[in-house]
């Protein structure tokens, strides 16, 4: 089980409170749990990345294990701590604006 | 009679939606929202002939595109298909400095109900294109013969982006669709959206290389009259337009107007040479002329334009009014709405001769759509 932070406005979307959590059979990389995560909540499809390229949004960030997992590659496993379930994989709308 | 019936004001702004509902009088108003709050909401619409359907195009910089369905009046919404994807490979269009761009989806910018059928939709999107709905938004495709015009390639943005903003279904002669594109002009589809071709002569833009050209002019806003679909009105630009031969010719028709640029147009319900503009200083200074805000009424179609200003600020006014947020309902007494990027929405529940705003304080105005209850 992978414990998932959406930010707010996802979380309002897909009507959770708090945390969700998915299964994931295989390796567990940002892109199987993205899977996972989209296949639970068809809301959420297109809002974290494209549709078409499965690339993430320029202002979505990802972190887990305090460390910034945005740029690593879709594929990359995750860290056990995520994979176990004890720290969650945050999905952060990145600070934006003026 | 009149009274008994009540209007339900679809109002799209930065920061969500609102609906204001009233009834026949439009004196008091409720106010429900914001909806999706934090999204923009760049419009809202209703079926004709299901006024509890409602559409949503909500977008955000951080999670895209969304696009939500009401059955209920706005009561509830859920999520349906928000993947707008190019028909083919979708080629370039060109950039604001001449090179070519590929196309790329941004957000929708329109959503026009059927006037028969509450599950078809068509969307105007970002980069400019225009797509359908036949599910009631669970699953959308291109009509790819207006992009695919053999004109797609010269396509360029205006300021706004490369955006298809307004799309008018003839009420009348089955299968025509007028849209319009800023900045490529306005196109006319006679079978159902398939094929399209540029309806841009008579318009003159002095900003382009080719003051005259098939395409590239920054038409802001169409509107027409649902008893005469083929009499049409352009706010462009520059330039008040009107048409009596279904888009084939335009002349102008800005006569006395302080200014003719501006963004919103639109129709009286009942008398179809009765038409309203909001001039706009100039391109470069987006409000009103002296900060004044004027609405203007011409009742001859055009070139007689004259000043409605009651109960609208005339001094130290400085919003600006978007292109789709101006809309009537069709009571007895015509009633006109409009929004502002100051927040606020005025109502004329008697034609435009006097005004009050319904609300004062929103996020800027985006989109204005307003339904007639039964």
């Amino acid at each position: 089980m992978i414990r998932v932070v959406l930010p707010a406005h996802l979380r309002n979307l897909a009507q959770a409170n708090g945390e969700v959590t998915v299964e994931v059979a295989g390796k567990a990389t940002i892109a199987s749990v993205l899977d996972a995560l989209e296949a639970s909540y068809p809301m959420l499809q297109g809002t974290i990345r494209d549709h078409v390229s499965r690339q993430r949004r320029p202002f979505v960030r990802f972190f887990a294990c305090a460390e910034d997992w945005s740029h690593e590659s879709a594929d990359a496993p995750l860290p056990e701590a995520v994979v176990s379930g004890t720290e969650p994989l945050l999905i952060v709308g990145a600070i934006a604006g003026g | 009679m009149a009274n008994k019936n009540g209007v339900r004001v679809l109002v799209g702004t930065r920061k969500g939606a609102f609906i204001l509902t009233s009834d026949g009088k439009r004196e008091k108003w409720d106010v429900s929202g914001p909806h999706f709050a934090g999204w923009e909401i760049y419009h809202l619409k209703g079926s004709p002939v299901d006024p509890n359907r409602l559409y949503a195009s909500q977008s955000s910089g951080w999670f895209g595109q969304l696009i939500q369905r009401s059955n209920d009046g706005g009561k509830t919404w859920e999520p349906v298909d928000n993947k707008f994807v190019y028909d083919g490979v979708p080629g370039t269009h060109q950039w604001y400095d001449g090179t070519p761009h590929p196309w790329e989806f941004k957000r929708v910018w329109h959503i026009e109900p059927s006037l028969n059928d509450p599950d078809t939709v068509y969307a105007g999107i970002e980069d400019a294109a225009l797509f359908r709905s036949t599910d009631g938004g669970k699953s959308w495709g291109e009509l790819s013969g207006l992009r695919g015009h053999g004109s797609g390639p010269r396509w360029q943005p205006g300021a706004g982006g490369m955006c298809l903003h307004t799309i008018l279904l003839d009420p009348s002669v089955p299968g025509r669709i007028f849209i319009a594109i800023s900045a490529a002009g306005a196109f006319r589809s006679d079978d159902a959206g398939a094929t399209w071709r540029p309806i841009n002569q008579g318009l003159r833009s002095e900003h382009i290389p080719d003051p005259t050209a098939e395409v590239g002019h920054c038409v802001h806003r169409l509107a027409m009259h649902p008893s005469r679909p083929g009499v049409l009105f352009m706010q462009k630009h520059w330039d008040v337009m009107r048409s009596d031969n279904a888009g084939d010719s335009w002349h102008e028709v800005s006569g006395n107007l302080p200014t003719d640029f501006g963004f919103v147009i639109d129709v009286h319900a009942h008398e179809p040479e009765t038409i309203y503009v909001v001039p706009i200083k100039s391109d470069s200074e987006h409000f009103p002329l002296d900060g004044k805000l004027q609405v203007y009424r011409s009742r001859s179609g055009g070139n007689d334009w004259e000043p409605l200003t009651k109960g609208l600020p005339q001094s130290d006014c400085y919003v600006n009014v978007l292109r789709d947020a101006m809309a009537v309902d069709s009571l007895d007494s015509c009633g006109i709405y409009f929004g502002t990027t100051g927040g606020q929405v005025y109502a004329s529940a008697d034609a435009g001769d006097n005004w009050a705003p319904i609300v004062r304080d929103l996020p800027p105005v985006l989109s204005v759509e307003v339904q007639t209850l039964a």
